[in-house]
Protein backbone atom coordinates (compact mmCIF):
# COMPACT_ATOMS: atom_id res chain seq x y z
CA UNK A 1 0.00 0.00 0.00
CA UNK A 2 1.30 3.42 -0.94
CA UNK A 3 1.18 6.24 1.58
CA UNK A 4 0.33 9.21 -0.60
CA UNK A 5 0.96 12.76 0.65
CA UNK A 6 -2.13 14.70 -0.36
CA UNK A 7 -1.21 18.39 -0.74
CA UNK A 8 -4.34 19.32 1.22
CA UNK A 9 -4.72 16.54 3.78
CA UNK A 10 -1.26 15.07 4.35
CA UNK A 11 -0.31 11.39 4.16
CA UNK A 12 -3.23 9.04 3.54
CA UNK A 13 -3.63 5.43 2.47
CA UNK A 14 -3.65 4.72 -1.24
CA UNK A 15 -7.20 3.33 -0.92
CA UNK A 16 -8.47 6.89 -0.38
CA UNK A 17 -7.26 7.89 -3.85
CA UNK A 18 -8.10 7.17 -7.44
CA UNK A 19 -5.62 7.11 -10.26
CA UNK A 20 -6.04 9.49 -13.17
CA UNK A 21 -3.44 8.18 -15.59
CA UNK A 22 -0.65 10.02 -17.29
CA UNK A 23 -0.40 13.74 -16.58
CA UNK A 24 0.26 16.49 -19.10
CA UNK A 25 -1.72 15.05 -21.99
CA UNK A 26 -3.13 18.18 -23.63
CA UNK A 27 -6.65 18.22 -24.99
CA UNK A 28 -6.44 18.71 -28.74
CA UNK A 29 -7.05 22.30 -29.77
CA UNK A 30 -9.26 21.31 -32.68
CA UNK A 31 -10.67 17.86 -32.00
CA UNK A 32 -12.96 18.07 -35.02
CA UNK A 33 -9.99 18.24 -37.35
CA UNK A 34 -8.45 15.02 -36.08
CA UNK A 35 -8.61 11.79 -37.97
CA UNK A 36 -10.00 8.78 -36.16
CA UNK A 37 -6.47 7.51 -35.74
CA UNK A 38 -5.26 10.75 -34.20
CA UNK A 39 -8.28 10.93 -31.91
CA UNK A 40 -7.79 7.37 -30.77
CA UNK A 41 -4.16 8.12 -30.06
CA UNK A 42 -5.21 11.06 -27.89
CA UNK A 43 -7.82 8.98 -26.08
CA UNK A 44 -6.10 5.66 -25.59
CA UNK A 45 -2.34 5.86 -26.15
CA UNK A 46 -0.18 6.55 -23.11
CA UNK A 47 3.42 6.07 -22.11
CA UNK A 48 4.41 2.88 -20.40
CA UNK A 49 7.30 4.43 -18.57
CA UNK A 50 9.86 2.46 -16.65
CA UNK A 51 11.18 4.96 -14.13
CA UNK A 52 9.95 8.42 -13.22
CA UNK A 53 6.40 8.97 -14.45
CA UNK A 54 4.15 12.04 -14.16
CA UNK A 55 0.61 10.99 -13.29
CA UNK A 56 -2.65 12.36 -11.93
CA UNK A 57 -4.35 11.35 -8.69
CA UNK A 58 -7.52 12.44 -6.93
CA UNK A 59 -8.13 12.22 -3.18
CA UNK A 60 -11.58 10.67 -3.59
CA UNK A 61 -12.57 10.06 0.02
CA UNK A 62 -10.75 13.10 1.37
CA UNK A 63 -10.65 16.58 -0.08
CA UNK A 64 -11.75 15.37 -3.56
CA UNK A 65 -9.03 17.44 -5.22
CA UNK A 66 -6.81 16.44 -8.12
CA UNK A 67 -3.05 16.78 -8.10
CA UNK A 68 -0.02 15.60 -10.04
CA UNK A 69 2.62 13.22 -8.81
CA UNK A 70 6.05 12.16 -10.01
CA UNK A 71 6.41 8.48 -9.14
CA UNK A 72 9.03 5.91 -9.97
CA UNK A 73 7.17 3.03 -11.58
CA UNK A 74 9.91 0.59 -10.58
CA UNK A 75 10.54 1.50 -6.94
CA UNK A 76 7.16 3.21 -6.32
CA UNK A 77 9.13 6.07 -4.79
CA UNK A 78 7.01 9.24 -4.79
CA UNK A 79 9.38 11.99 -5.88
CA UNK A 80 7.19 15.07 -6.13
CA UNK A 81 3.63 16.30 -5.64
CA UNK A 82 2.56 19.39 -7.55
CA UNK A 83 -0.68 21.15 -8.50
CA UNK A 84 -2.78 20.53 -11.55
CA UNK A 85 -1.78 22.95 -14.27
CA UNK A 86 1.77 23.35 -12.98
CA UNK A 87 4.62 22.23 -15.23
CA UNK A 88 6.36 19.00 -14.49
CA UNK A 89 9.09 19.66 -11.92
CA UNK A 90 12.63 19.31 -13.13
CA UNK A 91 14.04 16.29 -11.37
CA UNK A 92 17.77 16.15 -11.91
CA UNK A 93 18.07 12.68 -10.51
CA UNK A 94 15.60 11.00 -12.82
CA UNK A 95 16.47 7.69 -14.31
CA UNK A 96 16.69 9.00 -17.82
CA UNK A 97 13.97 6.67 -18.94
CA UNK A 98 11.48 7.80 -21.53
CA UNK A 99 9.56 10.34 -19.57
CA UNK A 100 6.26 10.71 -21.26
CA UNK A 101 4.98 12.07 -24.48
CA UNK A 102 3.54 15.48 -23.91
CA UNK A 103 5.10 16.48 -20.67
CA UNK A 104 5.86 20.00 -21.82
CA UNK A 105 2.23 21.03 -21.85
CA UNK A 106 1.59 23.07 -18.77
CA UNK A 107 -2.10 22.41 -18.57
CA UNK A 108 -3.07 18.79 -18.18
CA UNK A 109 -6.75 19.24 -17.52
CA UNK A 110 -8.86 20.42 -20.38
CA UNK A 111 -7.62 23.21 -22.54
CA UNK A 112 -4.23 22.61 -23.99
CA UNK A 113 -2.49 25.94 -24.14
CA UNK A 114 0.71 24.40 -25.36
CA UNK A 115 1.63 21.54 -27.62
CA UNK A 116 -1.33 21.72 -29.94
CA UNK A 117 0.30 19.17 -32.17
CA UNK A 118 -1.64 15.98 -31.52
CA UNK A 119 1.21 13.88 -32.78
CA UNK A 120 2.90 14.77 -29.54
CA UNK A 121 0.63 12.37 -27.74
CA UNK A 122 1.38 9.46 -29.95
CA UNK A 123 3.49 6.70 -28.55
CA UNK A 124 5.17 5.93 -31.82
CA UNK A 125 6.31 9.47 -32.46
CA UNK A 126 7.55 9.77 -28.93
CA UNK A 127 9.57 6.64 -28.88
CA UNK A 128 11.10 6.97 -32.28
CA UNK A 129 11.62 10.71 -32.33
CA UNK A 130 10.94 12.29 -28.97
CA UNK A 131 10.00 15.97 -29.24
CA UNK A 132 12.89 18.17 -28.40
CA UNK A 133 13.09 18.72 -24.69
CA UNK A 134 10.55 16.04 -23.90
CA UNK A 135 12.90 14.42 -21.46
CA UNK A 136 13.92 17.68 -19.86
CA UNK B 1 -36.71 10.53 3.02
CA UNK B 2 -39.08 13.26 1.98
CA UNK B 3 -38.48 15.21 5.16
CA UNK B 4 -35.58 17.10 3.70
CA UNK B 5 -37.19 18.29 0.50
CA UNK B 6 -35.68 21.72 0.13
CA UNK B 7 -38.02 23.66 -2.05
CA UNK B 8 -38.05 27.44 -1.86
CA UNK B 9 -41.65 27.33 -0.75
CA UNK B 10 -41.74 24.43 1.69
CA UNK B 11 -45.11 22.78 1.87
CA UNK B 12 -45.38 22.09 5.56
CA UNK B 13 -47.57 19.08 5.70
CA UNK B 14 -48.27 17.43 9.03
CA UNK B 15 -45.98 14.60 7.91
CA UNK B 16 -43.05 16.96 7.52
CA UNK B 17 -43.54 18.25 10.98
CA UNK B 18 -43.90 14.92 12.67
CA UNK B 19 -40.54 13.45 13.50
CA UNK B 20 -42.24 10.38 14.88
CA UNK B 21 -43.13 9.12 11.45
CA UNK B 22 -39.64 9.46 10.07
CA UNK B 23 -37.40 6.42 9.71
CA UNK B 24 -33.73 7.10 10.14
CA UNK B 25 -31.11 5.19 8.10
CA UNK B 26 -29.97 3.11 11.09
CA UNK B 27 -33.40 2.72 12.67
CA UNK B 28 -33.19 -1.04 12.18
CA UNK B 29 -30.14 -1.10 14.45
CA UNK B 30 -31.66 0.74 17.38
CA UNK B 31 -32.08 -2.37 19.53
CA UNK B 32 -28.74 -3.79 18.41
CA UNK B 33 -27.01 -0.53 19.37
CA UNK B 34 -28.58 -0.64 22.82
CA UNK B 35 -27.67 -4.29 23.28
CA UNK B 36 -24.13 -3.86 21.98
CA UNK B 37 -23.30 -0.78 24.05
CA UNK B 38 -21.20 -1.35 27.15
CA UNK B 39 -21.64 1.38 29.73
CA UNK B 40 -18.30 2.77 30.81
CA UNK B 41 -16.45 0.98 28.01
CA UNK B 42 -17.83 1.86 24.59
CA UNK B 43 -21.33 2.91 23.62
CA UNK B 44 -22.92 3.58 20.27
CA UNK B 45 -26.10 5.37 19.28
CA UNK B 46 -27.58 7.05 16.26
CA UNK B 47 -28.28 10.78 16.35
CA UNK B 48 -30.89 10.84 13.60
CA UNK B 49 -31.95 13.73 11.41
CA UNK B 50 -29.25 16.26 12.18
CA UNK B 51 -29.43 19.21 9.84
CA UNK B 52 -26.53 19.13 7.38
CA UNK B 53 -25.83 21.65 4.67
CA UNK B 54 -23.19 21.33 1.98
CA UNK B 55 -21.37 24.57 1.26
CA UNK B 56 -19.15 25.40 -1.67
CA UNK B 57 -17.54 28.81 -1.68
CA UNK B 58 -14.04 29.90 -2.60
CA UNK B 59 -12.01 30.80 0.45
CA UNK B 60 -11.74 34.53 0.94
CA UNK B 61 -14.58 35.37 -1.45
CA UNK B 62 -17.31 37.76 -0.44
CA UNK B 63 -19.80 34.89 -0.40
CA UNK B 64 -17.54 32.88 1.90
CA UNK B 65 -17.34 35.80 4.29
CA UNK B 66 -21.11 36.25 4.31
CA UNK B 67 -21.61 32.52 4.90
CA UNK B 68 -19.02 32.60 7.67
CA UNK B 69 -21.01 35.35 9.34
CA UNK B 70 -24.03 33.03 9.44
CA UNK B 71 -22.21 29.94 10.71
CA UNK B 72 -19.72 31.62 12.98
CA UNK B 73 -16.70 31.06 10.77
CA UNK B 74 -15.45 28.65 8.12
CA UNK B 75 -12.65 26.17 8.85
CA UNK B 76 -9.30 27.05 7.31
CA UNK B 77 -7.85 23.65 6.44
CA UNK B 78 -7.93 19.89 6.73
CA UNK B 79 -9.14 18.74 10.14
CA UNK B 80 -10.44 22.11 11.23
CA UNK B 81 -13.95 22.62 12.60
CA UNK B 82 -15.43 26.10 12.91
CA UNK B 83 -18.80 27.40 13.99
CA UNK B 84 -20.53 28.84 16.99
CA UNK B 85 -23.10 27.63 19.44
CA UNK B 86 -24.71 24.43 18.26
CA UNK B 87 -23.77 25.03 14.61
CA UNK B 88 -20.49 23.49 13.43
CA UNK B 89 -18.72 23.62 10.08
CA UNK B 90 -16.48 20.75 9.02
CA UNK B 91 -13.73 21.18 6.42
CA UNK B 92 -14.25 18.84 3.45
CA UNK B 93 -12.01 20.49 0.86
CA UNK B 94 -10.35 23.80 0.03
CA UNK B 95 -13.70 25.29 -1.00
CA UNK B 96 -16.13 22.72 0.40
CA UNK B 97 -17.63 22.55 3.87
CA UNK B 98 -20.36 20.72 5.76
CA UNK B 99 -22.54 22.59 8.22
CA UNK B 100 -23.90 20.38 11.01
CA UNK B 101 -26.70 21.72 13.19
CA UNK B 102 -29.46 20.34 15.40
CA UNK B 103 -32.55 18.73 13.92
CA UNK B 104 -34.73 21.75 14.72
CA UNK B 105 -32.57 23.96 12.49
CA UNK B 106 -34.08 22.27 9.45
CA UNK B 107 -36.63 24.26 7.51
CA UNK B 108 -39.13 21.39 7.54
CA UNK B 109 -39.36 22.04 11.28
CA UNK B 110 -39.39 25.80 10.99
CA UNK B 111 -35.66 26.44 11.29
CA UNK B 112 -34.10 29.29 9.35
CA UNK B 113 -30.49 28.14 9.00
CA UNK B 114 -30.59 26.81 5.45
CA UNK B 115 -32.43 29.84 4.10
CA UNK B 116 -30.00 32.14 5.89
CA UNK B 117 -27.13 30.32 4.19
CA UNK B 118 -28.87 30.56 0.82
CA UNK B 119 -29.36 34.26 1.35
CA UNK B 120 -25.70 34.63 2.31
CA UNK B 121 -24.57 32.96 -0.90
CA UNK B 122 -27.00 35.06 -2.91
CA UNK B 123 -26.35 34.96 -6.63
CA UNK B 124 -22.62 34.38 -6.26
CA UNK B 125 -20.97 31.26 -7.57
CA UNK B 126 -21.01 28.45 -5.05
CA UNK B 127 -23.50 26.08 -3.49
CA UNK B 128 -25.75 25.80 -0.50
CA UNK B 129 -27.38 22.36 -0.59
CA UNK B 130 -29.53 20.66 2.01
CA UNK B 131 -27.72 17.36 2.65
CA UNK B 132 -29.57 16.38 5.81
CA UNK B 133 -30.74 13.09 4.31
CA UNK B 134 -27.36 12.33 2.76
CA UNK B 135 -25.68 11.08 5.90
CA UNK B 136 -26.68 9.92 9.32
CA UNK B 137 -24.72 10.36 12.53
CA UNK B 138 -23.35 7.74 14.90
CA UNK B 139 -22.06 8.73 18.29
CA UNK B 140 -19.34 6.46 19.63
CA UNK B 141 -18.23 7.17 23.18
CA UNK B 142 -16.19 5.64 25.94
CA UNK B 143 -12.59 4.73 26.77
CA UNK B 144 -12.53 2.01 24.09
CA UNK B 145 -14.14 4.10 21.33
CA UNK B 146 -10.75 4.88 19.82
CA UNK B 147 -9.70 1.21 19.76
CA UNK B 148 -12.90 0.31 17.95
CA UNK B 149 -12.31 2.95 15.30
CA UNK B 150 -8.66 2.00 14.92
CA UNK B 151 -9.72 -1.41 13.66
CA UNK B 152 -10.95 0.17 10.45
CA UNK B 153 -9.43 3.62 10.13
CA UNK B 154 -5.83 4.22 9.14
CA UNK B 155 -5.61 7.77 10.48
CA UNK B 156 -3.48 8.30 13.57
CA UNK B 157 -6.18 8.50 16.23
CA UNK B 158 -3.81 8.78 19.18
CA UNK B 159 -4.82 11.74 21.37
CA UNK B 160 -1.44 13.38 20.94
CA UNK B 161 -2.28 13.74 17.23
CA UNK B 162 -6.08 13.61 16.99
CA UNK B 163 -7.45 16.34 19.25
CA UNK B 164 -11.04 17.02 20.21
CA UNK B 165 -12.55 19.49 17.78
CA UNK B 166 -11.01 18.02 14.65
CA UNK B 167 -12.76 16.18 11.84
CA UNK B 168 -11.52 14.30 8.81
CA UNK B 169 -13.04 12.89 5.69
CA UNK B 170 -11.56 9.42 5.45
CA UNK B 171 -12.39 5.71 5.34
CA UNK B 172 -13.77 3.65 8.20
CA UNK B 173 -14.38 -0.03 7.66
CA UNK B 174 -13.48 0.45 3.99
CA UNK B 175 -16.28 2.91 3.32
CA UNK B 176 -16.05 6.70 3.03
CA UNK B 177 -17.11 8.49 6.20
CA UNK B 178 -16.50 11.66 8.14
CA UNK B 179 -14.93 11.26 11.56
CA UNK B 180 -15.30 14.09 14.05
CA UNK B 181 -13.71 13.92 17.48
CA UNK B 182 -16.04 15.88 19.72
CA UNK B 183 -14.43 15.07 23.07
CA UNK B 184 -11.57 13.15 24.63
CA UNK B 185 -13.57 9.93 24.41
CA UNK B 186 -16.38 10.79 22.06
CA UNK B 187 -16.58 10.63 18.30
CA UNK B 188 -19.20 11.35 15.71
CA UNK B 189 -19.13 9.21 12.58
CA UNK B 190 -21.06 10.30 9.50
CA UNK B 191 -21.67 7.50 7.00
CA UNK B 192 -23.80 8.04 3.95
CA UNK B 193 -27.34 6.81 4.49
CA UNK B 194 -26.89 3.80 2.23
CA UNK B 195 -23.82 2.72 4.23
CA UNK B 196 -25.36 3.34 7.64
CA UNK B 197 -26.51 -0.19 8.37
CA UNK B 198 -23.24 -1.66 7.13
CA UNK B 199 -21.07 0.65 9.20
CA UNK B 200 -23.34 0.31 12.23
CA UNK B 201 -23.00 -3.46 12.16
CA UNK B 202 -19.27 -3.13 11.48
CA UNK B 203 -18.80 -0.96 14.57
CA UNK B 204 -20.95 -3.30 16.67
CA UNK B 205 -18.73 -6.16 15.58
CA UNK B 206 -15.68 -4.15 16.58
CA UNK B 207 -17.20 -3.46 20.00
CA UNK B 208 -18.09 -7.05 20.76
CA UNK B 209 -14.74 -8.12 22.18
CA UNK B 210 -14.97 -5.56 24.99
CA UNK B 211 -18.00 -7.35 26.41
CA UNK B 212 -15.75 -10.25 27.38
CA UNK B 213 -13.19 -10.24 30.15
CA UNK B 214 -9.76 -9.21 28.90
CA UNK B 215 -7.52 -12.17 28.22
CA UNK B 216 -4.24 -11.63 30.03
ZN1 LIG C 1 -6.81 15.43 0.29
Amino acid sequence: MLLIPCPNCGPRDETEFHYGGQAHVPYPENPNELSDTEWSRYLFYRSNTKGTFAERWVHSTGCRQWFNMLRDTVSYDIQAIYPMGAPRPDRAGTTGAESGTASLAADSTTTGTAAPDISGTSISSATTAAPEGATK
Amino acid sequence: MAETAASPTPAKTPVDKDLAVRTSPAEVLRDAFAAGSLAGTVEISELPFLTMVGIRAAAGSDAAQRIAAVTGGLPAGSGAVAGSGDTSVLWLGPAEFLVVAPTEAHESLGGGLIQALRDALGGDSGQVVDLSANRTTFELTGPQARSVLEKGCSLDLHPRVFKPGTAYSTEIGNIPALLWKTGEESFRVFPRASFAEFLGRWLLDGMREYASPEVP
